[in-house]
């Protein structure tokens, strides 16, 4: 494959970090949230001029420093991390307009703060997207850890503190306990860390090695939130939301689900483990997340807490494509990265919107809401069938691709797995949607008057649900970049 | 003039220390620049010697003109020519960072202090640049007598602690003397590469054996190798801002250093690894000392006790990380008395900071400070990340060679005792900053609150502690040209 080298990955990577002194000496805020637009934009712009190269089946390369014997702090611009990488740095700009509507409309306190550690996160997440190697992103994966932190626990009252300590526990304590001596051990024996399709190993080493190694990877990249490491995820829904949505439906964890990815396919590859039949492993402590979380998350009374639990299912649908080992179930797993994005980013969206409007954040008191915030409403709808799967939305094409990778690898169960979610998706989310248009005027809870957010917070939830449909008819981009990463 | 590097090191801070001390008499305002160009000299000439020892290799310089084994030599090579850029930058970025808090906490005895201060400085360069193991004791002695003034100019509790340390150390220099007697008894002589000559065919001899574990012990002793490190959390909490971040990044670094030089040079790895076969006992003794620094920092609720706690155990990572016996394991113990220098001058500059503004260091006087010193707290987020292990700072990778040594060496216990570490640090520092980011806490979400006004410690305390914050990346990045071009060369080829 032919490489390039470019200083444009650690640009793209830069460029948000450098534009926090900006951001902090800003003494006004629109000047401020002006230069997280610039950064925004100029992240997109270098990441999208990276896209033609890599349609054409190269990869850009990047050496910062070789800081030990074989391993580099090195970017590696492919086409599996080209994906993530424009999700993220297109919803960014999204995510900035709303979190201007949102934080100016509930008028938060230590805005700079907050504006300066999403752009630090976003660097992050570009980072992990661009690793060449686990070292740098491991460097990445710990960086968008510590810079969320602030983020959850904004609010800096009680509530955020213990938050914020389930988060830091299970992140950055499964981290360093497992990932860090995982990635040692993984070094001892092959000298390298570099992702490779064919994996790293040579294939010699024991199968208990492989095994413990492998769940110790999976696992340890605690933000894809695979059970029993998922609980920090509900927890980390006490940060504002635009943070939830952009961080918690996006960023942090698809940082997760991609880690775990890169470690499947760049670590272990592909053909090792298939040839010991590691994949089946991952798939069922996936297809136990999904159907677990699926299962809580009808029990949840606060909207955001029964989104963190439907991101925590969708995250697994990733992994579990990936872990099917078969080409189509692959291709799924990638595209649901960017198809959930879209779909998941807009429900958070609604739900900010409703509480920024009304200050409501149970579903029990959201009855009749559609008349009073009817674009809200229906945005919500549309990310909830991209979430279920349903067309005319992208999150068709990505469950499309993952059931017909379960026939594929001739994993009957993990199709019923599939499926059986996607219905107890519909049961979560419906109700919400059909009780808030269709409810007698005695259980109305709203006024008949229509009443949205601020436009910030509503122009950005339409740009999603728009771009939620829009993939549904162009998701050739993300295909087409998940097929090269096959 | 470059031939002269290593007598400058030594000598100019010496006497400077006299014309210190005279101006302290004359005109107080002259100890300052005095102590800063003196130091700016040492740093000059301290690179200078590296630079000439990665270009011509190793530097001896005779003192006086007599030759070794009668004369002292100076022997500098990639090992102490390292660590005497770290001693040298520590204490000139500390001198800059301490003015002001001298001035304010003893007004009247800047004179007296700086003198000891630079005296110190002294006999740590000297310790670190000697290649004669007598000479060594002197330093030793030296860099001791001014450091047990420097630590009791403190609080009130200071002079005890200090007479605590002062029997304690004076322990340890004996035993190294005892050590150094027998060698001399049963070779003749005292320089070090002499000593390493003759010694080979009296490795089974009892008193060589007696010598190097008498020495040992001596070592330990100085850089508070737990069980042996009770003087040190009073000695450095109790002590002033400026003495404590002077003395503990450098004092137990260099007694790391006198460690590594006596198993590299004087005995040689064969010696102390092969032929003694205690490797495995050190490395536990210095799991214990990790575990049981990590858990009684724990249990401190005092910030600049509580890293003391964190200074004993980061002494468990170099001695184990010496003692594992193979080459990752000597490289990550000698990166990491360079990054636990920096890390540590770091987080004590903090506490001086905090100390300045604050007048406390216990948890409570800890609160709403990011939003008062938010400087010195971003350095301090740096120098946090860094004790804990987090790319890119420079503690991840030191930590890295440590572990790979010991995976190398199947010492998978001190492999889960650097894990263990890793995870405490995040609880100590997270407990710090939770206090620092939460407390006093807001009602209703903390809206529409006005902003506390921010509070910054003057500009020559933040600068300088900023300009380690930004070193601790910078090493961390270049750590392959520093295990490649230096620590590579300091560790003999014999060791794998």
């Amino acid at each position: 494959m032919e490489t390039i080298t470019s200083i444009k990955p650690l640009l793209a990577v830069l460029v948000s970090l450098l534009v926090t002194p900006m951001l902090v000496s800003s003494r006004n805020p629109n000047v401020r949230e002006g230069w997280t637009f610039v950064a925004a934009f100029i992240k997109l712009a270098i990441v999208a001029s990276m896209v033609p190269a890599i349609l054409q089946g190269t990869e850009i390369v990047y050496t910062v420093a070789e800081v030990l014997p074989g391993v580099a702090i090195k970017f590696k611009v492919d086409a599996f991390g080209m994906l993530f990488a424009l999700v993220s740095s297109t919803l960014w700009i999204v995510t900035t307009i709303y979190s201007i509507g949102y934080m100016r409309g509930l008028h938060e306190h230590s805005q700079t703060r907050y504006f300066c550690f999403f752009a630090i996160a976003l660097s992050a997440t570009i980072g992990v997207a661009f690793s060449a190697n686990l070292l740098t992103l491991y460097l990445f994966y710990e960086m968008l850890s510590f810079a969320t932190y602030p983020l959850v626990a904004h609010h800096q009252d009680q509530e955020a503190r213990s938050s914020g300590r389930k988060y830091l526990l299970y992140i950055v304590g499964a981290s360093i306990a497992l990932v860090l001596p995982a990635m040692l051990i993984c070094y001892n024996l092959t000298g390298t860390l570099e992702f490779s399709k064919q994996g790293i190993f040579t294939g010699t080493e024991s199968h208990a090695t492989m095994l413990v190694l492998l769940l110790m990877l999976v696992l340890g990249f605690a933000k894809a939130g695979i059970m029993p490491f998922h609980s920090w995820l509900p927890a980390a829904m006490v940060a504002p939301t635009p943070v939830s949505a952009l961080l918690h439906a996006v960023a942090v964890v698809k940082v997760g689900a991609f880690s775990v990815l890169r470690v499947l396919t760049g670590v272990f590859g592909i053909d090792l483990l298939a040839r010991l039949n590691l994949g089946t492993v991952i798939c069922y402590l996936a297809a136990f997340t999904v159907i677990t979380a699926s299962l809580i998350a009808l029990s949840q009374d606060g909207l955001k807490r029964r989104l963190a639990f439907s991101t925590i299912g969708q995250l697994s649908y990733i992994v579990l494509g990936v872990a099917l080992l078969s080409p189509k179930g692959v291709i799924g797993g990638m595209t649901h990265i960017a198809m959930h994005a879209f779909g998941k980013i807009t429900l958070f969206f609604c739900a900010g919107a409703i509480f920024v409007a009304t200050g409501k954040k149970n579903i029990s008191e959201m009855v009749g809401i559609g008349r009073r915030m009817p674009v809200t409403m229906v945005a919500f709808f549309i990310g909830s069938l991209s979430v279920i799967g349903l067309p005319p939305t992208g999150g068709f094409f990505s469950k499309w691709y993952l059931v017909q990778g379960t026939l594929q690898a001739d994993q009957w169960p993990m199709l019923v797995v599939l499926l059986s979610s996607s219905l107890l998706n519909a049961a979560y989310f419906f109700p919400i949607v059909y009780k808030a248009f269709f409810c007698t005027p005695e259980e109305a809870m709203f006024e008949n008057r229509v009443e949205e957010a601020p436009i910030w917070c509503v122009v950005p939830l339409v740009i999603t649900a728009a771009g939620t449909i829009a993939l549904f008819f162009y998701p050739s981009l993300f295909l087409k970049l998940a097929e090269l990463a096959m | 003039m470059s031939q002269q590097y290593p007598a400058l090191l030594v000598i100019v801070p010496l006497l400077s220390a006299f014309a210190i001390s005279i101006a302290g008499w004359v005109n107080k305002r002259l100890c300052f620049p005095i102590i800063v160009t003196a130091l700016s000299v040492v740093v000059y000439a301290s690179i200078g010697l590296l630079l000439t020892v990665l270009e011509k290799g190793v530097v001896i310089y005779h003192l006086g003109g007599w030759p070794p084994p009668v004369g002292i030599a100076y022997y500098v090579d990639h090992l102490n020519g390292l660590v005497l850029v770290v001693v040298a930058s520590v204490a000139l970025l500390n001198v800059i960072a301490a003015k002001k808090s001298i001035e304010q906490e003893f007004p009247d005895k800047a004179g007296p202090f700086y003198t000891l201060y630079i005296l110190m400085v002294t006999g740590l360069l000297g310790i670190v640049v000697t290649g004669d193991a007598f000479n060594l004791y002197v330093l030793l002695e030296i860099a001791a007598l001014t450091g047990y003034g420097l630590l009791a100019m403190g609080e009130e509790r200071a002079p005890l602690s200090s007479l605590n340390y002062l029997y304690m150390g004076t322990i340890g220099a004996c035993f190294y003397l005892l050590g150094v007697g027998y060698l001399y008894i049963v070779t003749g002589s005292l320089n070090m590469v002499d000593i390493a000559r003759l010694l080979p065919p009296l490795y089974q001899s009892r008193a060589v054996l007696a010598a190097f574990i008498i020495c040992m012990v001596g070592v330990w002793l100085k850089m508070a190798f737990f069980p042996l490190h009770s003087w040190l959390p009073n000695a450095y909490t109790h002590a002033t801002s400026a003495a404590s971040s002077l003395i503990a990044p450098l004092v137990t670094k260099v007694m790391v250093y006198v460690m590594i030089r006596l198993i590299l040079t004087i005995f040689t790895p064969e010696f102390a690894f092969a032929t003694l076969a205690l490797n495995n006992i050190v490395v536990w003794l210095a799991v214990i000392a990790i575990v049981m620094g990590a858990i009684l920092a724990l249990a401190e609720r005092n910030l600049k006790k509580m890293l003391t706690f964190i200074v004993v155990a980061e002494i468990g990572y170099m001695v184990g990380g010496a003692w594992l016996g193979n080459r990752a394991g000597m490289t990550g113990a000698i990166l990491h008395i360079v990054n636990d220098a920096l890390m540590t001058l770091c987080v004590f500059l903090v506490v001086g900071n905090i100390v300045y503004k604050v007048k406390g260091y216990a948890f409570e006087n800890l609160q709403g400070l990011f939003r008062k010193m938010p400087f010195t707290m971003g350095a301090f987020v740096v120098g946090a990340m860094s004790i804990i292990g987090v790319p890119p700072t420079c503690g991840f990778f030191s930590k890295w060679y440590l572990i790979v040594g010991a995976l190398q060496a199947g010492h998978y216990g001190f492999m889960a005792a650097l894990i263990f570490s890793s995870l405490v640090s995040v609880v100590l520092f997270f407990r710090i900053f939770e206090i620092c980011y939460y407390e006093p806490f807001s009602d209703h979400h903390g809206h529409d609150q006005p902003p506390e006004p921010m509070d910054e410690a003057p500009l020559t305390m933040v600068v300088p502690l900023l300009i380690v914050a930004v070193i601790l990346i910078l090493v961390g990045l270049y750590t392959g040209d520093i295990v490649n071009h230096i620590i590579k060369f300091a560790i003999p080829e014999g060791l794998v």
